[in-house]
């Protein structure tokens, strides 16, 4: 099992330097001369030219890319164009709210999915899971910076029970959370809905009726413990997502987090901030989903036997 | 081989009617597909009925920011625009960057997904590989990143879109492709010198059909979502132009004070794209009726 | 009391669906004595499985919808239960070993936690003593005890089939339901099982419902057999009066079928057509259509059972043509 960790962890390696070579040359190829970006209106020639040369631009490109390489080794991704501040830092510094609302997020999603679902997937071809699906079709019909307008009208502008937006407190986490989570939740809904009709029809389900087990054990301690892995996954991908920031619920809410930074970074062509931003989110992401696959290992002994064998 | 072809056109054209049949009892997919047609409909009439320069974008700004009326249904904007005619006007930009996206996107996948899974090895690993990086990344931020690298229009949108969609439909055709390729049939093709290309599309492609129809479908919501959004963020269809998102960004600096213009545009996308979902879940249910139970 | 430990009369179970309705048994009467084996015979399709479910009231439903009649077990009628004697009843009065091993166990619990929670909702006992049966119960189905925390994946079909028996009689019960226990076993395995089954029931004074479309599993385990045809028994009565007395066309169409090893060589006799689609029976005697002796009397009434003797039934009009008999009337 810790051998398949640390396999895993090597692989990671190779996928980050892909994708961060794919960006970095995306970036930095098609980006325009960012030296007359910076630089003053009416900068002389030479003044262009000195600017370059402290970025280090007239290096072919795949000298810089190295030269990047190694620095973030270092945790050195560079300096923004714009603030002048370290890449890396900044980003450190949004992520936390990043996570604070990707995780709220999923766990206001996971408390209403999940037993929507079953309780759906329990009553299949009644009014009740009629209801449900309505529910999440809607959900996943909406587009999620409308729901956040709306829930901002109802909440803070009508009822002025909550703030509109920016971070200060936990009430001003709410509406951004239910926002992200609503999308989520529609998604998740119908996962765990047709994971559970999948186990429904078991024969181990049967055979654990004919035990003598209550319905209720027969549906949570058989049925959703084999039911899991679709929707771990399910909920895993989500999470991954928020991660990398929701850049459209970040906007409506004036939330700072990385979401936005990039979006911001692209708008003021800000190359290194944006580069930076988006390799860290892939790393991030290598390390959620890391995380996952080891989840299931936990909720299911054949996947375990399986990454011991290749272990 | 004659008498083979007309019994599998006979099989086909049989079991498009059972979709069909199959199909035409949900009432869910009948209000999609109504509701999608009416839409069609209307983008195109609304073409006729209203001028782009004089009803859509010409400024009014005595008429600026009133409510909902019998004279104005939907009330008028910032700039005293009606927004009954922006938003049937609108209808075309989100069908024609959804279809168009997808239509893209679908070429492109199952051409590279057909490839992978019919030749396998080192091909199908970088193909793969490649599709993976991008299915990571939520679709999105890769559009974001595409936009923001080709500059803002509605034909960089389009493309952004597009690998979004190309990426799923690979992962589809591959998987099908690979299930098939080894069935008998196929390799009594290849044993008749059939070429590949032929094999590929006479054989493979009518196999998978039934999950791309589906993930069609369901694609053109998500990707109509997904425009509107990058048209929200200020990155999509460039302003004037009557895109229901852009409407809403615009919507959103008037949110306290004339909140029906947040409203009305999101409306019409939810419904747009929930037409497109229940269709989308009929045709699964209607085309696989094994999955329904 | 009877000395029956179950006894069903006129049971009647369909399954309701968009395209119609199954009639999956129809008027089935049958009884079981104490500490007997009943084989119920028959093809796929003919009802088996569905009447050891409605044993249990365990008929998936919708679908399935118990229409009438009485299983009677010891006494208290099972389709009359509650909720909550229905639990207290199965797996304690009344367990089950299903047709197929490879999926009838959960995949992520231990084989012990599957046995122990058979004894944990039925006794009052901590989990550690439960565990303990567990083992016990291993041990007896010829299982090694260190195996109860294996996970079923780490077994094979003939294991599990044994962990499968050993969380039937886990608590004891009264009547044990097998359906179809070896046929998705290897043939080697087959006997093997056959013979732990017949070991345990007799150390334990148990009956059986044994339901199997094999003869020969039948000649080697049950005091009666019932053979089924399209929901309906066709015939009953002991084994002796089944194998030597034969009295159904169908009876005597499987024993045809069979390979008979001591004359290799001579044809095997297939019974001709297939079974009738369940959803639309033919009037009359649904095994009609395939039997060598109908007439057309035959496919105008359903035929009722016919005492001929012993506890020997048979649902047959040919019966009341003077001297008919199998084989012999042409």
């Amino acid at each position: 099992m810790i051998r398949y960790i640390i396999k895993r962890i090597i692989l990671m390696v190779p996928a980050i330097i892909a994708t961060s070579f794919i960006i970095y040359f995306a970036m930095n190829m098609t980006g325009g001369d960012p030296a007359l970006t910076l630089a003053p209106e009416n900068a002389t020639e030479q003044q262009i030219e000195e600017i370059r040369e402290e970025l280090g631009l007239n290096d072919p490109i795949y000298v810089r890319y190295g030269k990047y390489m190694l620095g973030m080794l270092k945790g050195d991704l560079g300096t923004s164009y714009v603030t002048k501040r370290d890449v890396f830092k900044t980003f450190m510094e949004r992520l936390p709210n990043t996570i604070e609302l990707a995780f709220t997020a999923v766990l206001i999603a996971t408390l209403i999915a999940v037993p929507l679902g079953i309780y759906t997937a329990i009553h299949q071809n009644t009014w009740k899971d009629t209801g449900g699906m309505v529910f999440a079709l809607f959900g996943v019909s909406m587009p999620n910076f409308w729901l956040g307008l709306m829930l901002i009208i109802i909440f803070s502008l009508n009822l002025k029970w909550l703030p509109s937006g920016g971070k200060e407190g936990i009430r001003s986490l709410i509406l951004p959370a239910l926002t992200v989570g609503m999308g989520f939740a529609a998604l998740i809904t119908r996962t765990t809905r047709s994971a559970m009709l999948d186990v429904i029809r078991q024969d181990y389900m049967t055979t654990a009726r004919a035990k003598g087990a209550s319905e209720k054990t027969v549906i949570f301690q058989h049925g959703l413990k084999n039911a899991l892995i679709p929707i771990i996954t399910v909920i895993g991908m989500q999470l991954s997502n928020a991660l990398t920031g929701s850049v459209l619920a970040e906007t409506v809410f004036s939330w700072p987090g990385v979401g936005r930074l990039i979006v911001d970074s692209i708008s003021k062509r800000d190359t290194p901030m944006v580069t930076g931003a988006i390799i860290m989110s892939c790393v991030l992401m290598c390390v959620v989903n890391l995380v996952i696959d080891l989840i299931y290992a936990f909720f299911d002994p054949r996947i375990k036997a399986q990454y011991s064998r290749k272990g | 081989m004659a008498k083979l072809n007309d019994n599998n056109e006979v099989k086909s054209r049989s079991m498009a009617q059972e979709t069909w049949r199959r199909l035409i009892k949900n009432k869910g997919a009948v209000i999609g597909l109504i509701f999608l047609l009416t839409l069609v409909v209307v983008s195109i009439l609304s073409g006729f009925i209203y001028d782009y320069d004089t009803d859509i974008i010409a400024l009014n700004m005595g008429e600026a920011l009133q409510a909902p009326s019998a004279a104005h249904w939907f009330g008028t904007d910032s700039l005293g625009r009606d927004i009954f005619a922006r938003i049937l006007y609108g209808a075309r930009y989100s069908l024609m960057i959804g279809v168009g996206a997808v239509a893209i996107g679908l070429v492109i996948g199952v051409t590279l997904g057909a490839i992978a899974g019919f030749y396998g090895g080192a091909v199908d690993q970088i193909i793969m590989r490649v599709v993976d990086v991008f299915y990571s990344i939520p679709n999105i931020m890769i559009a974001v990143v595409i936009v923001s690298l080709l500059g803002t229009s509605t034909v960089n949108l389009l493309i952004a879109l597009c690998f979004t969609c190309a990426t799923s439909f690979t992962r589809i055709a591959r998987a099908s492709v690979m299930t098939i390729r080894d069935q008998e049939y196929v390799e009594a093709a290849y044993e008749l010198g059939l070429p590949t290309w032929k094999i590929i599309l006479k054989h493979i492609i009518p196999n998978c059909l039934s999950p791309i129809i589906v993930q069609v479908t369901l694609l053109i919501g998500t990707t109509i979502i997904a425009a509107s959004s990058l048209s929200f963020l200020g990155i999509g269809v460039p302003s004037p132009a009557p895109e229901w998102g852009a409407m809403l960004s615009e919507g959103r600096q008037h949110i306290r004070d004339a909140s029906y213009m947040c409203v009305i545009p999101g409306i019409a996308i939810m419904l747009t794209v929930l037409a497109l979902n229940l269709l989308g879940d009929g045709l699964r249910d209607a085309l696989d009726p094994k999955m329904k139970k | 009391m009877t000395d029956k430990i179950l006894e069903v009369k006129d049971l009647v179970v369909q399954y309701v669906t968009d395209d119609g309705c199954v009639e999956a048994v129809n008027d089935l009467s049958f009884s079981i004595g104490k500490k007997k084996t009943l084989g119920l015979v028959g093809e796929t399709g003919a009802g088996k499985t569905t009447t050891a479910l409605s044993i249990l009231n365990l008929i998936p439903s919708p679908p399935g919808e118990i229409k009438s009649g009485s299983i009677m077990l010891d006494g208290s009628d099972v389709l009359t239960m509650d909720q909550e004697e229905l639990q207290k009843m199965r797996g304690n009065d009344v367990a089950m070993i299903f047709q197929d091993p490879m999926t009838a166990l959960n995949p992520v619990m231990t084989i012990g936690e599957q046995i122990a929670e058979s004894i944990e909702l039925h006794e009052k006992i901590s989990k550690k003593e439960s565990m303990e049966r567990a083992k016990e119960m291993l041990k007896l189905v010829g299982i090694a005890e260190s195996r109860a925390y294996d996970y079923p994946h780490q077994f094979s079909g003939g294991m599990r089939q044994r962990v499968v028996i050993a969380i039937a009689l886990a608590c004891n019960p009264k009547l044990l339901l097998a359906d179809e226990p070896t046929t998705a076993l290897d043939v080697t395995i087959q006997a093997q099982v056959l013979e732990l089954i017949k070991k345990l029931i007799t150390e334990r004074d148990m009956s059986m419902l044994l339901i199997t479309h094999d003869l020969g599993v039948v000649a080697e385990v049950c005091d009666d057999v019932a053979v089924m045809y399209a929901g309906r028994i066709v015939e009953i009565g002991t084994a002796a009066e089944i194998f030597n007395e034969t009295a159904h066309p169908y009876t005597e169409g499987l024993f045809n079928s069979l390979p008979n090893l001591k004359q290799r060589g001579e044809k095997l006799v297939p019974i001709t057509g297939m079974m009738p689609d369940p959803m639309d029976l033919p009037e009359g005697c649904s095994f009609a259509p395939r039997c060598p002796y109908a007439t057309e009397a035959c496919k105008k009434a359903n035929p009722g059972l016919r005492h001929l003797g012993g506890s020997h039934y048979v649902a047959c009009q040919a019966y009341e043509r003077e001297n008919f008999k199998l084989g012999g009337e042409q």
